[in-house]
């Protein structure tokens, strides 16, 4: 699992506006039982479409880890009377773009196409097929193994990826969480067209599956559309939820050697859940901890002060059970227990002072004052409503966050930081590790 | 399961004609494009587009690390940094928390041909992006202190981006290799021996000379009243004298006489080879047809996952777990097409590399098929569509081009011409330019990990760690 890119799509979701005139999200069921969200508007001729299942690498197994990630990426590769060069052919005559979501807890597609009839009925058909018909073709099944255990080979050598897997298997144990969404080289290797094949008659059902639309067709089109794209599966029924994280105990520190210039930093613990009573204390508290970029104070002490980092943030990453909250960032490595201890001074005032009244008044400022940028293109307004629709918040989830932004104060957010970001069971990663001398 | 539902084949042409069609109908009614060069000769050119309530404001100067010297590479991108430490009036980090406190986001980006600075907000904040970037262009304070600590920063940020990269160490030395003579040889960020020798006064010197409003161009996009906006560009950026610039030497790439090899050892697992050829770049958007020719022929090798190149090399050979290839038009300085290929375990780079080479070679000789054309085509037409859904690369396009020196408002040529390429013209530019005598060819020849393997437990943080 990629927690950068997982991050970036959940963070889209954080922040709204001031003169806010609401998006009218439509909401229904198709007949077999999945969930659809659209938002209609003409400006561009095009649409955008996403389908997402719950079929993330939470579904995994651990003998079988990276089941997921195939499933999806395979059913791209041939499907129904299309072979996996037609499906792209076909695709590109027709000028659409199709790419797949892959994270801990949704599996799916995104298409953008032209709205005109032909292209966007030629784009829809091909992901029909996808969804409803992969082949799963034996000889695309282990020329593609191939390929992602090359990736998982190439990633075990960089420090990032590294470490981001060791923080995650350290926050997450046995927790499904903890599995890498590309799997390890013996799980994908023994996976076989059988499983891919029953992973996808699992997860792929109807009343599983979310639909969002936005762009250029009317509602009854958009009717006809999601109905389409559901026909084809079973109804079935929705998987279990993902099961609880279990509460962090006592922390720790391990440092992998590696021979990289920088260190890199992951430092945390499991967080915050996408429905989660301490959502928007977090949310802004975290602005102001490490989230807000040159507005935060890691950034202020750790690059603007002392030059040590180029990039050092925090988050918290919402997802259906316990998200990971991180610090993270990377300094040369004669530089590392400077940094790091930086890093852990500033939490430490952090949970002790809690944020200046100042300091809260300049993050809601940004947070509600910038909610138009979170919404000023089709595609931003797609991933919100796919989270939405995926999560199941409430319709009017954008409506009603600028008042709750506005209403976290001081004590709210010291009162979340200090139940959730508990030094003492805080995990730490560190690739690289300290060495004496100068780096330069 | 369902039987898929039918589906009639399009011809083609039709699609092709239908997208044209249907394109026409939709572009032009919505571009409102207004322009003014100020006295002081700073240009201002602002887009109207109303479909949210927000305004993108970026700064374009020409001046890019292709306009650095011998020993001081990087600059252009340390005044970059430089920049957000403080004027007269704002304090070092204040501009940053004054747009955030708007509500809005901001940076910066350096290229090789220039240097940008953007602020994204709600449309009524618009005023107050201008107001300071007018102040740093004109009162910038560079201290010794800052220019100390924020060199460490740059620094940091070659060795995420670059030293601790093989690829992109691979991709530095093919730059360093492909251009003998011209200043994209260089990194943009810098050598690192030339950071770490680097002064205040580099920075100074850089600041001094380009960041002047004769070298720079204003690029407003958004929801916002034109007039308006030109009233505020007068008032805040019209008071700054123009200043002479520095001479830019042409520094022309000597023609190539032979194909040149370089190699990069570096921890990684797998090799890649890189191919780059010396092509022409878009001078004349009316009259070139060469490199629109090969703006089809990037897309006929590696315009979707059924092109040439990914469905010879990684499906049908299975040489190689990834390939590319790609060309930019838009540049100041000499362009080069590049195509690239990560090996398969097992298969050597002789073999990857041949393999490349032969795709080009058959396009050489035998040319394209019309249905591979209109594909390519008919992916540039959306994608002229699914452009607008960004504001912010509707303002980015246009700084680009007027900073590479060519008239914005060819942007709607070139789609024109790209559509009347021909199979024929695709043919003639792979077998003009796509030649051993302009290839440089960068290998990454992987070498194990010093620390060995790391081993990866999945569950322990040490003795004794319980969950």
């Amino acid at each position: 699992m990629s927690v950068k890119s997982l991050f970036a799509g959940v963070l889209s979701l954080l922040l709204v506006p001031v003169a806010w005139a609401g998006l009218n999200i439509q909401h229904w069921s198709t007949p077999q039982g999945a969930r659809v969200y659209f938002v209609e508007n003409h400006d561009l001729p095009m649409l955008d479409v996403n389908v997402d299942f719950s079929a993330g690498s939470a579904r995994d197994h651990k003998a079988q880890s990276g089941l997921a990630n195939l499933t999806r990426h395979v059913m791209g590769l041939g499907a129904g009377a299309f072979t996996e060069r037609d499906i792209a052919e076909k695709l590109a005559d027709v000028g659409a773009v199709l790419s797949g979501r892959m994270d801990a807890d949704r599996a799916g597609f995104s298409l953008r196409t032209l709205s005109g009839q032909a292209e966007r009925g030629q784009a829809i058909t091909l992901l029909e097929a996808i969804l409803s018909t992969p082949r799963f073709d034996a000889a695309i099944l282990e020329r593609e193994k191939a390929r992602v255990i090359a990736g998982i080979e190439e990633a075990a050598t960089k420090p990032e990826s590294i470490g981001e897997k060791a923080f995650q298997a350290a926050l997450y144990g046995e927790h499904p969480y903890a599995l890498d969404e590309s799997g390890e080289v013996a799980s994908v290797r023994a996976l076989t067209r059988d499983d891919l094949t029953a992973f996808h008659r699992a997860h792929y059902r109807a009343r599983n599956m979310v639909i969002s639309l936005m762009g250029d067709i009317s509602r009854r089109e958009a009717e006809a559309l999601a109905a389409g794209l559901a026909a084809g599966l079973p109804p079935g029924e929705a998987p279990p939820p993902i099961p609880p994280v279990p509460m962090a105990g006592r922390g720790g520190e391990r440092v992998i050697p590696h021979h990289a210039t920088q260190s890199h930093l992951f430092m945390g613990l499991p967080g915050l859940k996408r429905e989660d009573p301490d959502y928007f204390p977090l949310h802004v508290g975290n602005y102001i901890l490490g989230g807000g970029g040159f507005d935060s104070r890691l950034t202020e002490a750790i690059r603007q002060k002392k030059g040590l980092a180029y990039s050092v943030y925090s988050y918290f990453m919402p997802l259906e059970q316990h998200g990971p909250f991180r610090i993270g960032l990377q300094t040369r490595r004669d530089a590392t227990r400077q940094a790091v201890d930086t890093a852990r001074a500033e939490l430490a005032r952090y949970l002790a002072e809690g944020p200046s009244e100042a300091e809260l008044a300049q993050a809601k400022n940004n947070l509600i004052g910038g909610f138009p940028l979170r919404i000023d293109s089709n595609k931003k307004i797609l991933e919100y409503l796919a989270v939405i629709g995926f999560y199941r918040l409430p319709l009017d989830w954008l409506d009603t966050y600028s008042a709750k932004v506005a209403a976290v104060s001081r004590d709210d957010i010291l009162r979340a930081f200090r139940a959730r970001v508990r030094p003492d069971a805080m995990m730490t990663v560190i690739v690289g590790g300290q060495l004496e001398g100068q780096a330069r | 399961m369902r039987p898929l539902s039918p589906m009639s084949p399009l011809p083609m042409t039709r699609l092709l004609a239908l997208l044209a069609m249907f394109l026409a109908l939709v572009l032009p009614a919505r571009a409102e494009i207004v322009e003014e060069t100020l006295p002081n000769g700073m240009r201002v050119i602002v887009k109207t587009d109303r479909r949210a309530p927000v305004a993108v404001s970026q700064v374009w100067y020409r001046a890019g690390s292709m306009d650095e010297s011998y020993g001081a590479t990087g600059v252009a991108h340390v005044l970059e940094h430089m920049m957000f430490k403080g004027t007269r009036d704002v304090p070092a980090g204040e501009f940053s928390k004054r747009i955030a406190a708007a509500g809005g986001r901001e940076n910066a980006f350096t290229s090789r041909d220039h240097t940008a600075y953007f602020q994204t907000l709600q449309k009524d904040r618009l005023e107050l992006a201008l107001k300071l970037e007018a102040d740093r262009m004109a009162n910038l304070v560079l201290s010794p202190e800052e220019f100390a600590k924020e060199i460490n920063v740059v620094m940091e940020e070659r060795r995420m981006r670059t030293e601790d990269s093989a690829q992109a160490k691979l991709y530095e030395a093919l730059m360093a290799t492909a251009y003998q003579a011209h200043p994209y040889r260089h990194p943009v960020i810098g050598w690192m021996d030339d950071l770490k020798s680097m002064r205040v006064d580099d920075a100074r010197r850089w600041y001094e000379g380009w960041y002047t409003p004769n070298n720079a161009t204003l690029v407003v996009a958004g929801d916002v009243d034109p007039a308006q906006v030109m009233d505020w560009a007068k008032r805040y950026f019209g008071p700054i004298p123009a200043r002479p610039l520095p001479e830019r030497k042409p520094q022309r790439e000597p023609e190539q006489t032979g194909m040149k090899q370089v190699t990069v050892k570096a921890p990684a697992k797998q090799a890649v080879v890189a191919l780059a050829w010396q092509v022409p770049r878009l001078v004349d958007p009316q009259a070139d047809w060469e490199p629109y020719a090969l703006e089809i022929l990037a897309g006929v090798l590696d315009g979707h996952a059924s092109a040439r190149l990914n469905q010879s090399l990684v499906r049908e050979k299975r040489l190689a777990t990834d390939v590319g290839a790609g060309f930019d038009a838009i540049s100041r300085g000499p362009a080069l097409f590049v195509a690239d290929a990560t090996p398969m375990e097992g298969r050597s780079v002789a073999a990857v590399e041949a393999a490349l080479k032969a795709e080009i070679a058959r396009l050489a000789r035998e040319g394209v098929s019309e249905s591979e054309l209109n594909r390519v085509k008919a992916q540039v037409l959306a994608g002229q569509v699914f452009q607008q859904d960004s504001l912010f690369y509707q303002a980015m396009q246009i700084g680009e081009w007027t900073t590479a020196g060519l008239d914005y408002r060819a942007r709607d040529v070139r789609y024109a011409r790209l559509r009347a390429v021909s199979a024929d013209q695709v043919k003639a530019v792979a077998a003009k330019f796509l030649v051993d005598d302009r290839l440089t060819v960068a290998v990454l020849d992987p070498q194990p990990m010093p620390e060995g393997k790391p081993e990866m437990p999945r569950n322990a943080m040490g003795a004794g760690h319980v969950r």
